[in-house]
C-alpha cells in the first residue's frame, strides 16, 4: 500500500539515509526507534510537509513524492497535538469535513459519531484549553479520522498519557486496525510495538535496520543494537487467572502452558515478557524458590554475541542465554531433556 | 473648569500627584518586601507617568467650561474632529486589506532582500513627517502617474480626503504591519500543516487558522495605525491644508487666536480620541474567540 524507496534527506545536523519501507493494506506498523533516530522525519515524509532530497514515496501504486499535502489523505496525528485553539472539540473535528463537502447535519451526524467511537461526546463544546491530556489526544484522533485517511500516521500518541488513559487508547487503536484502518506508529517504547504492531521496523542513526513481522524481528534481532533494544525473546499472549486462596497468579499462554506471575492489578488480557537470562537450566528439576519449573526439550542452539541461545520447547518455545562454560559442564545438546525455571517475579505483565 | 492656583499651592499638589505615583509604582510591582532597588525603580517610573500625565492633566485643569462648549457647538470643529476620524478609519481598513496578506507572507516566508524589505517598511516611522508629506505629495500630485490616473476619473487627490487618508496611512502603516507579523509568527507553523495535512488550502488555512489566530495583533496593530494617522499633523498639511483635520485646526487656532482658543479644540480632540480608542481596545478583546495562548 505504502512504499517508501531509497528515501534520503540531509539537515545541517540530522540525516536520515537510504529508507526502504513497505506497509501492506491493513498493517499495524510501528517504527521503533531511540529519540533523534529519525522518526518524526519518516512520517513527515510520508504526509508530505517534507520533500526528500532522493528516493520516492508510493500509495497504491501511485509515486506521490512530490504530491501536496492537502491531496495525500494520510492523517497526522503529531505528537504535539497541533490542536486548534480557537474552535470547540465540535468545530476542531468538524474541519476536515467541510473541507470534504460535508453540511449541516452531515457534519453533526459524522462529529457525533466519531466523538462517540472517540468516547467524547460530553466534550463536543469545550474548548481545547479545557481539556486534559487525553481528552486532547482523543479530540486530535477523532478529527484526523474525520479525513477517512487511507494511512493514519501516529507520532508517539501514546508517550503523554497515564496508564489508564494509555490502556484506553491502545484499546481504541486496536479496535481501528481491526475494522481496517491501516497505521503506522512510531515510537520509543518497544512495549507499545509488542501490544499493538503486526509488523515493525526498527530505526537506528537515521536508517530502518531491520524490519519484518514483530515476532521475527524481536526474537532474531539482526544486530547487537536491535538485539539491546528490542531483544525481549520470550514474550507470550495470556490470559491472568485467579487461584482460589494464593496470592499470586495464573497466566495461561495455552491449554497446555501456563506461568505463575505476580500480579494485583491487571486482569483479562495480557502480554507476558521474560528476559531470557532470567531463566535456570538444569539436568534435574531443582529444589529452588522459583515457582516456574518445566521440563523440556532443547529444541535449538544458536551462538550470539552473548553466549549460548538455547531454545527449550515446554509448551510454548522458551529462550534462554546462557554461557558455552555452562553449556558444556552441563553436558546440554539440541534434543536433551532439561528443566527450566523462573521466579514469578522475573515475569513481567503488560497490558494489552 | 478654570482653576486658578497659588504658586505653594501648585508645589503642594504636584507633590501630592508625585507621591500617588510613587505609590501606584508600588503596588503595581507588587511590593511585598521593602527592596531599594524597587523603591527607585517606582520613583523613576513615576517621573515618567507625571511626565506623560502632567501636561495632559495640566492643559484640562486650564480649559475653561464655556470655551469648551462653544468648541462642542462649533461646526468648523466638529467636521474636522469628523474628517480626522474618518479619513485616517478609512485608509487603515484600505490598508489592512493590502497588508495582512503581506504580513503573512513576511512572518512565514524568507526571501532575498528580506532584511531590506523589513528596513523600508520601518522608514516611515523615522524619516521626518514633513518630508513624508513632501514625499506623498510628490507621489500624488497632478503630474504624477497616481496623479493622473486619478484626475482621469475626476479626482484631485492633493486637498482631497483621499490625499489625506494616503498621507496618514503613509506615516502609521508600519504600526499595522509589524503587529500583524508578529501576530501571524506567534501563531505555531504546525497548526497550519496540521490543517492542510486535514485537507486544507494554503489559502483556507491562511482564513481558518492563521487569521483567526493572529486575529487579537492585527486589530491591535488596526487601532494603532487608526490612532497614529489620525493624530498626524506634519505629512497632513502639507498634503491638505484644506479641508482641515483636527491637528490642523488646532494648529491653526493656535497660531490665529493662540493658546487658549486652541486649547478647548485639542481638549475635546483628545477626549473623542480617547473614548474612540477604548472602545476599540475593549471591542477587539471581546472579539477575540481564541482561548489562552497556544504553545
Amino acid at each position: 500500500m505504502l512504499e517508501l524507496k531509497n528515501i534520503s534527506k540531509k539537515f545541517e545536523d540530522f540525516h536520515i539515509r537510504d529508507i526502504n519501507l513497505q506497509v501492506s493494506k491493513g498493517d499495524y506498523y510501528v517504527v521503533l526507534g531511540k529519540s533523534g533516530a529519525g522518526k518524526t522525519l519518516l512520517l513527515e515524509i510520508m504526509a508530505g510537509m517534507i520533500i526528500p532530497d532522493e528516493g520516492t514515496v508510493w500509495l497504491d501504486e501511485q509515486n506521490i513524492t512530490s504530491q501536496r499535502i492537502q491531496d495525500r489523505q494520510m492523517g497526522l496525528v503529531f505528537q504535539d497535538h497541533a490542536i486548534f485553539p480557537h474552535f470547540t472539540v465540535s468545530g476542531n473535528i468538524a474541519y476536515p469535513l467541510k473541507l470534504r463537502g460535508y453540511k449541516g447535519s452531515g457534519i453533526d451526524n459524522r462529529v457525533k459519531e466519531l466523538a462517540e467511537t472517540m468516547h467524547i461526546s460530553h466534550l463536543l463544546h469545550r474548548y481545547p484549553d479545557t481539556l486534559s491530556g487525553g481528552e486532547v489526544q482523543r479530540t486530535v484522533l477523532a478529527r484526523t479520522l474525520a479525513l477517512n485517511p487511507r494511512l493514519l500516521l501516529l507520532d508517539e500518541p501514546l508517550s503523554s498519557l497515564d496508564v489508564q488513559y494509555k490502556k484506553d487508547l491502545q484499546g481504541l487503536l486496536r479496535e481501528l486496525n481491526r475494522t481496517g484502518q491501516t497505521i503506522v506508529h512510531v515510537t520509543h517504547d518497544y512495549g507499545e510495538a509488542l501490544a499493538l504492531a503486526n509488523r515493525v521496523g526498527v530505526m537506528h542513526q537515521g536508517t530502518i535496520v531491520q524490519q519484518d513481522a514483530i515476532r521475527k524481528v524481536f526474537r532474531n534481532p539482526k544486530n547487537k543494537f536491535i538485539a539491546d533494544f528490542v531483544g525481549i525473546k520470550n514474550f507470550f499472549n495470556a490470559v491472568i487467572e485467579s487461584i482460589p486462596g494464593k496470592k499470586h497468579k495464573l497466566a495461561r499462554i495455552n491449554e497446555n502452558t501456563a506461568f505463575y506471575v505476580l500480579n494485583d492489578e491487571i486482569q483479562g488480557e495480557v502480554i507476558l515478557t521474560l528476559e531470557a537470562r532470567s531463566v535456570l537450566i538444569s539436568r534435574g528439576k531443582l529444589d529452588s524458590t522459583a515457582l516456574n519449573n518445566f521440563k523440556g526439550t532443547i529444541s535449538e542452539v544458536i551462538p550470539t554475541h552473548r553466549g549460548l541461545e538455547i531454545i527449550v520447547d515446554i509448551g510454548v518455545e522458551l529462550a534462554v542465554i546462557i554461557t558455552h562454560e555452562s553449556f558444556e559442564r552441563l553436558g546440554l545438546d539440541k534434543g536433551m531433556e532439561v528443566w527450566a525455571g523462573f521466579k514469578a517475579s522475573a515475569i513481567n505483565i503488560q497490558r494489552v | 473648569m478654570m482653576f486658578k492656583f497659588t504658586k505653594v499651592e501648585k508645589i503642594n499638589l504636584c507633590f501630592k500627584t508625585f507621591r500617588i505615583f510613587v505609590l501606584m509604582g508600588f503596588i503595581t510591582t507588587g511590593m511585598k518586601q521593602t527592596d531599594t532597588t524597587r523603591i527607585v525603580f517606582s520613583i523613576l517610573g513615576a517621573l515618567v507617568l507625571l511626565f506623560i500625565i502632567a501636561p495632559l492633566m495640566g492643559m484640562f485643569l486650564q480649559t475653561e467650561v464655556p470655551g469648551f462648549i462653544e468648541a462642542t457647538k462649533d461646526k468648523e470643529v466638529i467636521s474636522s474632529i469628523r474628517l480626522t476620524l474618518m479619513t485616517s478609519a478609512l485608509g487603515t481598513l484600505f490598508f489592512a486589506i493590502l497588508s495582512v496578506p503581506f504580513s503573512y507572507l513576511l512572518a512565514r516566508k524568507d526571501f532575498p532582500l528580506k532584511r531590506l524589505v523589513l528596513g523600508i517598511i520601518d522608514l516611515p516611522v523615522v524619516i521626518p513627517h514633513t518630508a513624508a508629506g513632501i514625499a506623498v505629495l510628490g507621489f500624488i500630485s497632478r503630474g504624477t502617474l497616481v496623479g493622473k490616473a486619478a484626475d482621469s476619473i475626476g479626482l484631485s487627490l492633493v486637498g482631497h480626503p483621499i490625499g489625506i487618508a494616503l498621507a496618514m496611512a503613509f506615516v502609521s502603516i508600519p504600526f499595522l504591519i509589524n503587529a500583524a507579523r508578529d501576530g501571524f509568527e506567534s501563531v505555531p507553523v504546525r497548526l497550519e500543516q496540521a490543517a492542510m495535512n486535514l485537507g486544507a488550502s494554503p489559502l483556507r488555512v491562511f482564513f481558518t487558522i492563521s487569521l483567526p489566530l493572529a486575529w487579537r495583533n492585527i486589530v491591535s496593530g488596526m487601532i494603532m495605525m487608526f490612532a497614529r494617522g489620525m493624530s498626524e499633523f506634519g505629512a497632513v498639511v502639507i498634503v491638505a491644508y484644506h479641508p482641515m483635520v483636527a491637528p490642523v485646526l488646532i494648529y491653526e487656532r493656535f497660531g490665529a487666536f493662540g493658546l487658549d482658543y486652541a486649547r478647548p479644540v485639542a481638549v475635546l480632540f483628545i477626549l473623542v480620541s480617547l473614548v474612540f480608542f477604548v472602545a476599540l481596545r475593549m471591542l477587539s478583546k471581546k472579539s477575540y474567540v481564541g482561548t489562552k495562548k497556544y504553545q
